[in-house]
């Protein structure tokens, strides 16, 4: 074609030019303010209304914190140093508070020596989670696990916890961050041990009441295994076997293993279980129970069976339907109406089993949507394979429904661990409120209303915002599936 | 091809109880229905024999004893004579107002931040994600405390607006003046009210029946028109304008019956060291509505974010494509989809505020958890029927509003083959 052109071809560039800049207009800082903040007077009015509001809160807030003193000891001392740093009628924070108080705020009355057991059980709590939650990730699961495993050990040893511990600390650590990575099965039961191990650390006494109330467990999962020729009866003759030693030997085979081998660590009273000890105390333990128990509940609501479905139905319904306080009023007013005469136990122990079950109705509802949210076609797979239903639910339908609603029951433990600060209406030592109160009470921090609020709120926002920006990690992750 | 043999009659043995799927789930549901019924009667034994022991009965008629108890806000005529159900009706009342409330103020906010959330302002909706993200992760009952310690400390006391060169002001045109104690708002009034009808012996308060009845004609009559709107617009191809007819339907009665009753607002004066004439609302009530309000509203943001950004750019583009403007597009294709998305979990906030209103136990506010579950429940002493008519009330109101939404549900549902 060119050749036959081409003498009509006045001009034909054969080198390229040198690239141009963009327009002033369309590159830079320039571009961008007229693209993000003013590309039309609806948006440039909503620029100025935003920047106002930001300059009324700077304005109102910044010198507060500006003028805030840390090191003061009581709020007539901080008061006198910002009038002496700042003039008279300065206003500012007394952080001071946060700095002579602030073991109060996460461990309430838990004595101060003992400090390194809810520290260890915390952090052990993400080696505890990590084969669970973090196997989509390497690199991410290796953070966790050495974040955790060094935090659990540095501030043990900080807070003095005696050297046999630490030993036992940095050796179980250890252990458990290779099994972890190298054989990820024999991890999955540590983390399911782990619960007894974290009863034992925060509430102390002997070792073996936790050992053996496990025991229990293991026999009954062995006699079930032995069984399992004989179906349906197999799980009975487990649970039978397991109540049973729970029932007569179990108390008195810890009192043997006792003396035997004393392993104990002081006792504590929940009494001084408060702060976030209380809150987390509460949330991890009620979330850990709800979920097994709101399988079961979703399970029994998807069932064929009119009766079990129906019973499931009753009690999602009841308990979604009323607020929570008034689940708490029944633990502390009416529970012990419910139960033979006589029976009086620990408060915490009653709103635990409160919150567990308002958090496996609503973890039910969660997993319902799993359950709802696979194909028909698996089901009649599964079917079609022959597997009986318990063997269709583990294998087949549990796994996928489990892993859809990640970020629902994430979200559910976000809920569960915000509204654990209710409980402060019955009367326990929460973080915000009953805390707070008695802080303010003495008289170095009569009238500090500010500070343990910004306090708390953080903590309560750090914890919150990093759960719910790993949910949303996490349904990142699992949406390749369902491509 | 061998024959099948119709299945010989099996004689019913024990053990198909178990083996056999056509009766195991009868057992299944036999011993699950046994279990259940006998730990209930356990309870229930436990129960009655606590009771026993206690001394106490079980009867729900204390609520016709007088309470001697005074309510300082309430919707009804209350004095301490009345009985305990009087004030269980004035707590439920005032639960249900705090809901309303908190409901319609929390879906404007929520609506507002989720949309500006989406806008192409950089700074607008980098200033929405944070709002959204501080209020969902920090327990509710911190933001109430919070409001509460911005009103008890922060607020000038009602004498400070004292004087000429006063410490304090009134905001919005000075018609709100938020004291420590109460927040004086301005008051509708009426200065010649009509006489209260009396229908069967009740009288019904007039105003209510004008207001009513002219609101019902207008709705009814527009009813009508916009129907023959719609025949016109079938029929012919235009559609002739509605919405000036709607304007004057609702309008124009409205303002005739307020200038026939001269309605008018009283705003709050300052007399001595109280405001009067307008009203003094509790502060108590004001907090929670905030909280409530700015709590749930993140929550509303995020559901409207989500509803939107579900209909698909397609769906406009097509619109557009097809000739339809900015409006109409909105209206007939973005909205009725993205609603779809977007009410079911808005009312399900909807039904979370109505529960989380009971943490007025943290403000003092006197609503059904503090009169039933609360006063009553004390100077009685009848702990199991006061928590259950309670617990009773809120699960009734829960069903009502999930009943609500599944014929919503039920109505706007993809239909699909």
């Amino acid at each position: 074609m060119s050749e036959v052109h081409a003498e009509t071809v006045p001009f034909v560039r054969g080198t390229m030019l040198p690239e141009a800049p963009p327009p002033a207009a369309e590159r830079g800082a320039i571009h961008w303010l007229r693209a993000n903040l003013f590309s039309g007077w609806v948006n440039t009015i909503l620029t100025f209304v935003g920047l106002f509001v930001l300059w009324w809160l700077f304005q109102h807030f910044y010198p507060w914190f500006r003028h805030s003193v840390w090191n003061a000891s009581s709020m007539a001392e901080c008061r006198t140093l910002i009038t002496e740093r700042w003039g008279e009628g300065a206003g500012g924070g007394c952080f001071g508070l946060v700095r002579e108080r602030w073991n109060q705020f996460l461990f309430g009355f838990y004595p101060p020596a003992e400090y390194w057991r809810p520290i260890s059980a915390f952090w052990l709590l993400f080696l505890a989670l990590a084969p669970v939650l973090f196997t989509e990730s390497r690199k991410l699961r290796w953070i966790v696990v050495g974040v955790a495993s060094v935090m659990a050990f540095a501030l043990s040893m900080l807070m003095g916890a005696p050297d046999p511990v630490l030993i036992c600390l940095a050796v179980g650590i250890v252990l458990w961050v290779v099994l972890i990575e190298y054989i990820p099965r024999a991890a999955l039961i540590v983390s399911v041990i782990f619960p007894f191990l974290a009863v034992w650390l925060l509430w102390g006494g002997s070792i073996w009441g936790p050992a053996t109330i496990l025991a229990g467990a293991v026999l009954g999962l062995a006699v079930w295994g032995a069984l399992s020729r004989f179906g349906a009866l197999a799980v009975l003759a487990g649970l039978a076997v397991a109540v049973l030693w729970w029932w007569f030997l179990s108390s008195q085979a810890a009192i043997d293993l006792q003396r035997l081998l004393p392993l104990e660590l002081p006792k504590m009273e929940s009494r001084g279980f408060g702060g976030f000890l209380l809150a987390i105390t509460i949330g991890v333990s009620a979330i850990v129970m709800s979920l097994p128990l709101g399988i079961i509940l979703a399970l029994a609501r998807q069932s064929d069976l009119p009766i079990v479905k129906g019973f499931a139905v009753i009690f999602i319904e009841f308990i979604r339907g009323v607020p929570l306080i008034t689940l708490l009023f029944v633990a502390s007013l009416l529970l012990n109406y419910f139960l033979p005469p006589g029976t009086n136990f620990d408060i915490i122990l009653r709103v635990i089993i409160m919150v567990t079950l308002f958090a496996s109705a609503y973890m039910a509802e969660v997993i319902r949507g799993g359950l709802a949210s696979l194909p028909r076609g698996q089901y009649e797979a599964a079917g079609a394979l022959g597997l009986n239903y318990w063997k269709m639910q583990r294998l087949i339908i549990l796994p996928q429904a489990l892993k859809v609603s990640i970020p629902g029951i994430v979200g559910t433990f976000i809920g569960v661990f915000k509204d654990t600060t209710l409980v402060t209406f019955v009367g326990l030592f929460d973080p915000l409120k009953q805390l707070a109160d008695t802080i303010r009470a003495t008289f170095e921090w009569k009238g500090a209303y500010w500070e343990p609020y910004i306090f708390s709120g953080l903590i309560f926002f750090i914890l919150c915002f990093s759960m719910s920006r790993y949910s949303m990690y996490l349904e990142q992750r699992l949406k390749r599936d369902h491509r | 091809m061998t024959h099948l043999q119709p299945a010989e009659h099996q004689p019913f043995r024990l053990s198909m109880l178990i083996y056999d799927r056509r009766y195991r789930s009868l057992t299944i549901q036999a011993v699950v229905f046994i279990a259940v019924m006998l730990a209930g009667a356990w309870l229930v034994h436990n129960t009655l024999e606590n009771l026993a022991r206690m001394g106490k009965t079980f009867s729900f008629s204390f609520l016709w004893a007088r309470a001697g108890y005074d309510i300082p806000f309430s919707l009804i005529p209350y004095t301490a004579t009345d009985t305990h159900f009087r004030a269980l009706v004035v707590g439920l009342l005032n639960t249900l107002l705090v809901s309303f409330i908190g409901c319609i103020l929390a879906t404007i906010v929520g609506v507002i931040a989720g949309v500006l959330r989406l806008s192409n302002n950089w700074l607008v909706s980098k200033m929405m994600t944070v709002y959204v993200e501080i209020f969902r992760n920090v327990p509710l009952l911190l933001w109430i405390l919070v409001i509460l310690a911005i009103f008890t400390e922060v607020m000038p006391s009602p004498r400070d607006y004292k004087g000429d060169n006063a410490a304090a002001s009134m905001i919005l045109f000075d018609s709100v003046a938020p004291t420590n104690r109460y927040t004086a708002v301005p008051r509708l009034a009426m200065e010649s009210p009509p006489e209260p009808l009396t229908i069967a012996g009740t009288p019904i308060s007039g105003t209510l029946i004008a207001f009513g009845g002219a609101l019902l004609a207008a709705y009814l009559i527009f009813r009508w028109v916009r129907r023959r709107a719609t025949d016109r617009q079938n029929a012919t191809g235009r559609r002739p304008a509605t919405w000036w007819i709607g304007l004057l339907l609702f309008a124009v009665p409205l303002a005739a019956l307020m200038l026939l009753f001269k309605v008018h607002l009283i705003p709050p004066k300052l007399t001595g060291f109280n405001f009067t004439g307008g009203a003094n609302l509790d502060n108590g009530f004001v907090v929670l509505v905030l909280a409530l309000t700015l709590y749930t509203g993140a929550f509303i943001a995020e559901i409207v974010r989500a509803g939107i950004m579900s209909v698909s750019r397609g769906q406009s583009e097509a619109a557009f494509a097809l000739g339809l403007r900015a409006r109409p597009t909105m209206g007939l294709v973005i909205l009725p989809q993205a609603l779809r998305v977007i009410v079911p979990p808005l009312i399900s906030q909807f039904l979370n505020l109505t529960k989380n209103s009971s943490l007025a136990i943290a403000v003092g506010y006197p609503d059904l958890r503090a009169t039933l579950g609360g006063t009553t429940l004390n100077q009685t002493g009848r702990e199991m029927e006061a928590m259950m008519l309670m617990m009773g009330i809120y699960l009734a109101l829960s069903l009502l509003i999930s009943a609500a939404m599944n014929v919503y549900n039920a109505r706007v549902r993809l239909k699909e083959r």
